[in-house]
């Protein structure tokens, strides 16, 4: 592993009174891939919110290029080119995929706009067919694409995507990966992933988390976790 | 294909006896029963003959409708306005806007036009300001401000009482009822910053209440519903009043006295605050800031998490819509040269964003129509005025029936690759997929 450039220790998070994070350990290091799995309300989709300012950690502590960012608001740790493709995607509906893309990079001041926009059309043509198109009016894998391609507007340095192949067609999904690979392999871009697809997310990720119930219980290199009975058992065989 | 169906009109002969029956039951005491002054008693005057009308044209109505439109089976259009005619309509409107503006810089001096018309025009065109102005808030960040009136109260009173205690003239209270206006909307935006929808329109609904109360009680300093009479009118750019002797705009100019003078000098002044508004709300729209309040409409996490720092973009949005507010009050004020808080009720509010819904919200040209519908509308009615509530709800009614998007629902993207393309929003659906 090389040097990490996100770091949680010992992080915990509440909705209300209700624990969701019970104490996470979780390292991510510069130029990785790294997967999270776990079943459904297992805490990834908070964790990854928690490391974004929103619900903020009650202890513990985040810690991000040597910048600790524990009770950092959210839309102060967007400029330090973190970006997310949250849960959901939210993109805007009734906004154009112009003015998603836009939105995305106004975070930078819309410096290297042209470029970075030629740069995701590249990536995913099909958002430049349907520039004008509200976004909204997209299908599931293009809102999925959009949302990423926001992401990437903002050239960040950590990416983190929440269940992007959620819904996809297996091809569609396929692609998605592809996409993140070639972008971590190319550009040295460093990606936090939560799957519910634990078989290609661990097949894709250096590293890999698994989380139940608040708490990480496994981790290790994607493929050694692949090969793991207990992960096999539980997220793989049926489920796959 | 459906089977054929059994024949239609026992159902909707039982249908229309019974809307019939409601409308008897509402119909008897508000128009049957008339309470008439006799000497110094009330008396009961009754009105059978009304009641029998109106239960007559429901009951008429409901079995029309029940055996065309609303007849069982009937395949649905979607669409009231087809694509093309949708298409073909936008395409006018671009032309529309500029032309309406025209006519708009003309109208005084268009031939039979007189001073109610003009007077009228002052009217539509403050509500078309306040409309424009709400538009920034409602329409564009999407937040329900059922309060708008207090800014324009604001405004109004800021001049008012500057002008009363420390004489200043309209054109420096102009700005400076702006600024306190969006000073207050700040103040709203504050408190309401977590509240999003109904509990916003709540907090917002009991602001504007408050800021009336207090103009109301504040006997000593604001006249209370007295009000303040003799408000100053405005002078020509400070240069000369609007006044009959040799230092008159009229003399100054080499006119002859007239005191329509005045009111088409007003009604230019509401006309380039109006487009001001217009001018400034159509640039932030294409800035990021503008961006940002559509943005947060749509969704406010997203917009965190992309580095929009979404309290300072909400109070912007309070701030600017309020300033605009403040402007328009304090025109009111020196147009009306009397104000009370009479003027500044709750319907006021309501009324200005029924404009912006009824007009498309977050479009422009929607709004502008709108205001000219309703309050020209108004106007139109007013000597019925016994039935203008009636057709007022009517007209909001059918609009919204019609265009559940509002007059104008297309939205035009403020960015492009290369050329426009406007989306309509009646003809795209949101998909959540
Ligand atoms: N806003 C919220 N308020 C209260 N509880 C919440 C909230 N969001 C999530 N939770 C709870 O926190 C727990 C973890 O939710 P989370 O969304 O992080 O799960 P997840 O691992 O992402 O699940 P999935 O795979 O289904 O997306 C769940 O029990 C959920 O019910
Ligand atoms: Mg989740």
């Amino acid at each position: 592993m090389t040097a990490p450039l996100l770091q949680l220790a010992g992080v915990t998070a509440y909705y209300g009174s209700i624990a969701a994070l019970k104490g996470v350990d979780l390292e991510v290091g510069a130029g990785e891939i790294v997967t999270l799995i776990g079943a459904n309300g297992a805490g990834k989709s908070t964790l990854m919110m928690t490391i974004f300012g929103s619900p903020q950690a009650r202890d513990g502590s985040i810690t991000y290029d040597g910048q600790d960012i524990t009770r950092v608001p959210t839309h102060e740790i967007a400029r330090l080119k973190i970006a997310q493709s949250p849960e959901g995607r939210r993109i805007f509906p009734r906004m154009s995929v112009l003015e998603n893309l836009k939105m995305g990079a106004a975070i930078n001041g819309f410096a290297h706009f042209d470029e970075d926009l030629g740069r995701v059309f590249g990536i995913f043509p099909r958002l430049k067919e349907r520039a004008q198109q509200r976004g909204g009016t997209l299908s599931g894998g293009e809102q999925q694409m959009l949302a990423i391609a926001r992401a990437l507007m903002s050239r960040p340095r950590l990416l983190m995507l929440d269940e992007p192949s959620l819904g996809l067609a297996p091809l569609v999904a396929k692609q998605i990966f592809s996409v993140v690979k070639e972008l971590n392999e190319r550009d040295g871009l460093t990606v936090f992933l939560v799957e519910q697809n634990a078989y290609h997310a661990l097949k894709l990720a250096h590293r890999g988390y698994v989380m139940v119930n608040g708490r990480i219980t496994l981790s290790g290199g994607g493929r050694e976790l692949l090969e793991k009975p207990e992960v096999r058992a539980a997220y793989l065989e049926g489920g796959r | 294909m459906t089977a054929p169906l059994a024949s239609p009109l026992p159902h909707a002969l039982k249908d229309a006896a019974i809307t019939a029956l409601i409308a008897f039951g509402l119909a008897a005491p508000m128009m049957g029963l008339v309470t008439v002054q006799v000497g110094g008693d009330l008396a009961l005057e009754q009105h059978w003959d009304r009641v029998a009308w109106a239960v007559g044209i429901v009951f008429v109505g409901r079995l029309i409708l029940n055996l065309t439109l609303w007849r069982p089976g009937r395949v649905r259009t979607k669409l009231a306005v087809s694509p093309k005619l949708e298409a073909r309509l936008m395409k006018l409107a671009r032309w529309l806007a500029p032309a309406a503006v025209v006519i708009a810089i003309a109208l005084p001096f268009l031939p039979g036009i007189e001073r109610y018309q003009i007077d009228l025009g002052i009217l539509v065109l403050t509500y078309v300001m306040l409309g424009w102005g709400l538009n920034i808030v409602v329409g564009l960040a999407g937040l329900l401000d059922l309060g708008y009136v207090a800014f324009y109260a604001v405004g109004a009173y800021s001049y008012a009482l500057l002008a009363q205690y420390f004489g200043l003239s309209f054109w420096l209270c102009l700005p400076l009822a702006g600024l306190l206006a969006a000073f207050w909307g700040v103040l709203l935006g504050f408190p309401v910053l977590r509240l999003r929808g109904d509990y916003l329109a709540i907090v917002t609904l009991a602001f504007g209440e408050i800021i009336r109360i207090v103009l109301l009680n504040w006997y000593w300093f604001t006249g209370g519903p007295n009000g303040i009479t003799n408000v100053p009118r405005p002078s020509f750019f400070g240069i000369a009043d609007f006044v009959s002797g040799k230092d008159g705009f009229a003399a100054m100019f080499g006119l002859k006295f007239s005191g329509l003078h005045r009111i088409i000098f007003l009604y230019y002044l509401i006309l380039a605050l109006a487009l001001i508004t217009n001018y400034v709300v159509i640039r932030l729209r294409r800035l990021p800031i503008g961006r940002a309040w559509e943005a947060l409409r749509e969704d406010e996490i997203a917009c965190r998490s992309l580095g929009v720092n979404t309290v300072n973009t909400k109070l912007t949005a309070f701030a600017l819509g309020a300033m605009f507010a403040g402007f328009a009050g304090s025109f009111f004020a020196t147009r009306q040269g009397f104000i009370s808080p009479e003027s500044f009720t709750f319907i006021e509010s309501a009324l200005i964003l029924a404009i912006v819904v009824l007009g498309g919200m977050g479009s422009q040209f929607g709004v502008a129509i709108a205001a000219l519908v309703m309050i020209g509308g108004f106007e139109l009615f007013r000597e019925f005025k016994d039935y203008r509530m009636i057709v007022f709800g009517l007209v909001m009614v059918l609009i919204m029936v019609w265009r559940p998007r509002g007059l104008v629902s297309s939205r035009t993207p403020s960015v492009f690759l290369k050329e426009k393309k406007a989306i309509s929003g009646a003809l795209v659906q949101e998909g959540h997929g």
